[in-house]
């Protein structure tokens, strides 16, 4: 068995006096690609940014790769970690949005090279060389210079998936990545996170694909309310679900 | 089948499954003749626009007045010329430069520095940020300039050291604040209030999403403030900083109250000796008119710049259109069309 990646013991969240998260116990393992699905508002997306520290949790204890996720531990207390210190982990953990969140003033290659320049400090001929390799893998080699509004919504999310790749991440999260796309180019972004998954990538994907989630996903998370309601293997959630909030949600989308 | 077959295209025979007719089907292919609506209400007052036009360069350049019983040109263009060029006029000029440019430089610098404490987390940051721009917003500038031109009389000197400890360094505000100095002071400070909600507003029209992947790849508050926002920002900044330029290149013609010798205080010098108000003053306008028009040229192609990324093709810059409008024929111009309104064949009949 694989070391644990993702750790989660009883992790709780509200947004004032709403409870988004209520007790969330979960691990992933190296390699494995957990696909979390569930109706809008079940705090998938919420939980995806604690495990970044985008959110801060209120309660309980989120590990990343065997390191509390914005806090340090030492003798009984937790310390609040600093602004370089969260980015510092944030680095090690690639994030791709909804809304692609590509940076429109910079071209594709820019794009993917910004973080390994300022926040690895890497050496720029080193990095435009991993860009170009990304940029490539993602198939968009003849799109380096472009600039986001340039290209389509499709190539905008592969770029993102490649200017998190540049930070060589050990973990992967994905927020309903193809959800604002047209339904023609959702296969190209699926396509690219398939052949992640294949090379042994360790992913948290949040996603409205059920077809993605039964053929790549080791595992599948069913969230409604704040509360996982059910977990296991993709096949079996999909096709024989035992809890009747499950069943009702798939029946509606499949 | 159904029942209600759809009427079928002429010349289509065979075409039994659903064709939807585009055209009318009982009407040949035709070439239609398209006469462009005619605007006389524009020709009128093009017409209005340029009679106007023709009295004021008349009156402007062209007319005469009888003063003291001498004939002489209506605005003394001999006067104005003389003086345009002479060394007190452009000291005076230089002196408004200058003023403008550190006036706005310190202003800018203050504006970023307020607007980002204006959004810190900590409330008296964000407090103190919020009196400054309060105060300095909520008073006149000219009442600014002329309390900084007296700020010695209250501040006779100035010390800098360990707050109730030992000083360190000693200044005589009296010679130190001399009227260039309090100008500086005055319009700078006053300046960066109005900076700081400028920028303030360009900061929050980016998206919250672009701080989040900026974060997403490790970037700390101030890098992605920086990097990722800043530069978003600038395309909303840059428009009302320009203005803000601009307004400032004729405030500072209020350091005159404080006798800096800038522009419009030595013109004033000049005509308080010969009495030529109006020519002087007619110089003076024409030296700002000149850099202002410069400094929108500036603007312009600073905006350009920023725009990257932001449209999917920068339109043509007017040196390019102006190249392009001479290169293609002649009866393509606007003007031609304008003459000779074409009437143009439309291929076809429009599709109902």
């Amino acid at each position: 068995m694989n070391e644990v990646m993702v750790s989660a013991e009883g992790v709780r969240k509200h947004f004032g006096r709403l409870e988004v998260l209520r007790g969330i116990d979960l691990e992933v393992r190296a390699g494995e690609v957990l696909c979390m699905i569930g109706p809008s508002g079940a705090g998938k997306s919420t939980f995806l940014r604690c495990i970044n520290h985008l959110e801060k949790i209120d309660e309980g204890r989120l590990t990343v790769d065997g390191e509390l996720v914005g806090y340090r531990e030492h003798s009984g207390r937790l310390y609040e970690l600093r602004d370089r210190e969260v980015g510092q982990r944030r680095a090690q953990i690639g994030m791709v949005f909804q809304h692609f969140n590509l940076f429109p003033h910079m071209t594709a290659l820019e794009n993917v090279t910004v973080g390994p320049l300022k926040v690895k400090h890497e050496d720029k001929g080193a990095a435009t060389e991993r860009g170009r390799e990304m940029l490539r893998r993602v198939g968009l080699a003849d799109k380096v210079v472009a600039y986001p509004r340039q290209l389509s919504g499709g190539q905008q999310q592969r770029v993102a998936i490649a200017r998190a790749l540049c930070m060589q991440p050990k973990l992967m999260l994905f927020d309903e990545p193809t959800s604002a796309l047209d339904p023609e180019l959702v296969s190209d972004v699926l396509d690219v996170m398939r052949s992640l998954a294949d090379d042994g990538m360790t992913m948290v994907v949040v996603t409205h694909e059920m077809g993605f989630a039964r053929e790549v996903g080791d595992s599948l998370v069913f969230m409604d309310e704040g509360v996982i309601v059910e977990s296991g293997p993709p096949k079996s959630v999909l096709t024989s679900p035992r809890h009747e909030r499950t069943q009702a949600f798939l029946s509606r989308i499949l | 089948m159904g029942t209600a077959e759809p009427a079928k295209t002429p010349g289509r025979p065979g075409a039994d499954t659903q064709v939807v007719p585009l055209r009318h089907p009982g009407r040949p292919r035709t070439e239609m003749q398209v006469v462009p609506l005619r605007h006389p209400g524009r020709w009128v007052a093009a017409a209005v626009v340029c009679l106007l036009a023709a009295m004021a360069v008349h009156s402007l350049f062209f007319s005469n007045v009888k003063r003291d019983g001498v004939t002489e040109s209506r605005f003394e263009w001999d006067i104005i010329n003389h003086y345009f060029f002479s060394t007190g006029v452009l000291e005076g000029l230089g002196v408004t430069l200058a003023l403008t440019a550190v006036a706005m430089a310190g202003g800018i610098l203050l504006g970023v520095v307020l607007s980002i404490m204006r959004l810190s987390p900590n409330p008296i940051v964000t407090g103190s940020s919020w009196v400054y721009i309060w105060f300095f917003r909520g008073t006149p500038v000219l009442v600014q300039l002329l309390f900084w031109y007296n700020a010695a009389y209250i501040f006779p000197s100035f010390t800098l050291g360990v707050p109730f400890g030992p000083a360190l360094a000693h200044f005589n505000l009296n010679s130190w604040l001399t009227p260039f100095v309090a100008a500086c002071l005055g319009l700078a400070l006053n300046e960066g209030a109005y900076m700081a909600e400028i920028i303030r507003a360009g900061i929050i029209s980016v998206d919250e999403g672009q701080t989040e992947a900026a974060q997403s790849l490790g970037m700390s508050r101030l890098q992605a403030l920086r990097l990722i926002v800043l530069p978003q920002a600038m395309r909303v900044v840059i428009p009302p900083t320009g203005n803000e330029t601009i307004s400032m290149l004729k405030t500072s013609s209020l350091a005159s109250v404080v006798v800096a010798p800038e522009l419009l205080f030595r013109v004033e010098q000049i005509y308080a000796a010969n009495y030529y108000v109006i020519p002087l003053l007619m110089v003076a306008s024409l030296q700002y008119l000149w850099v202002t028009s410069v400094l929108m040229v500036g603007q312009y192609y600073l905006e350009r710049h920023y725009a990257r990324g932001a449209a999917r093709q920068l339109p043509p810059t007017p040196l390019q259109r102006l190249r392009r409008w001479l290169l293609i024929r002649p009866d393509e111009h606007r003007w031609a069309r304008l003459a000779h309104p074409k009437t143009v064949p439309l291929a076809g009949y429009p599709h109902e």
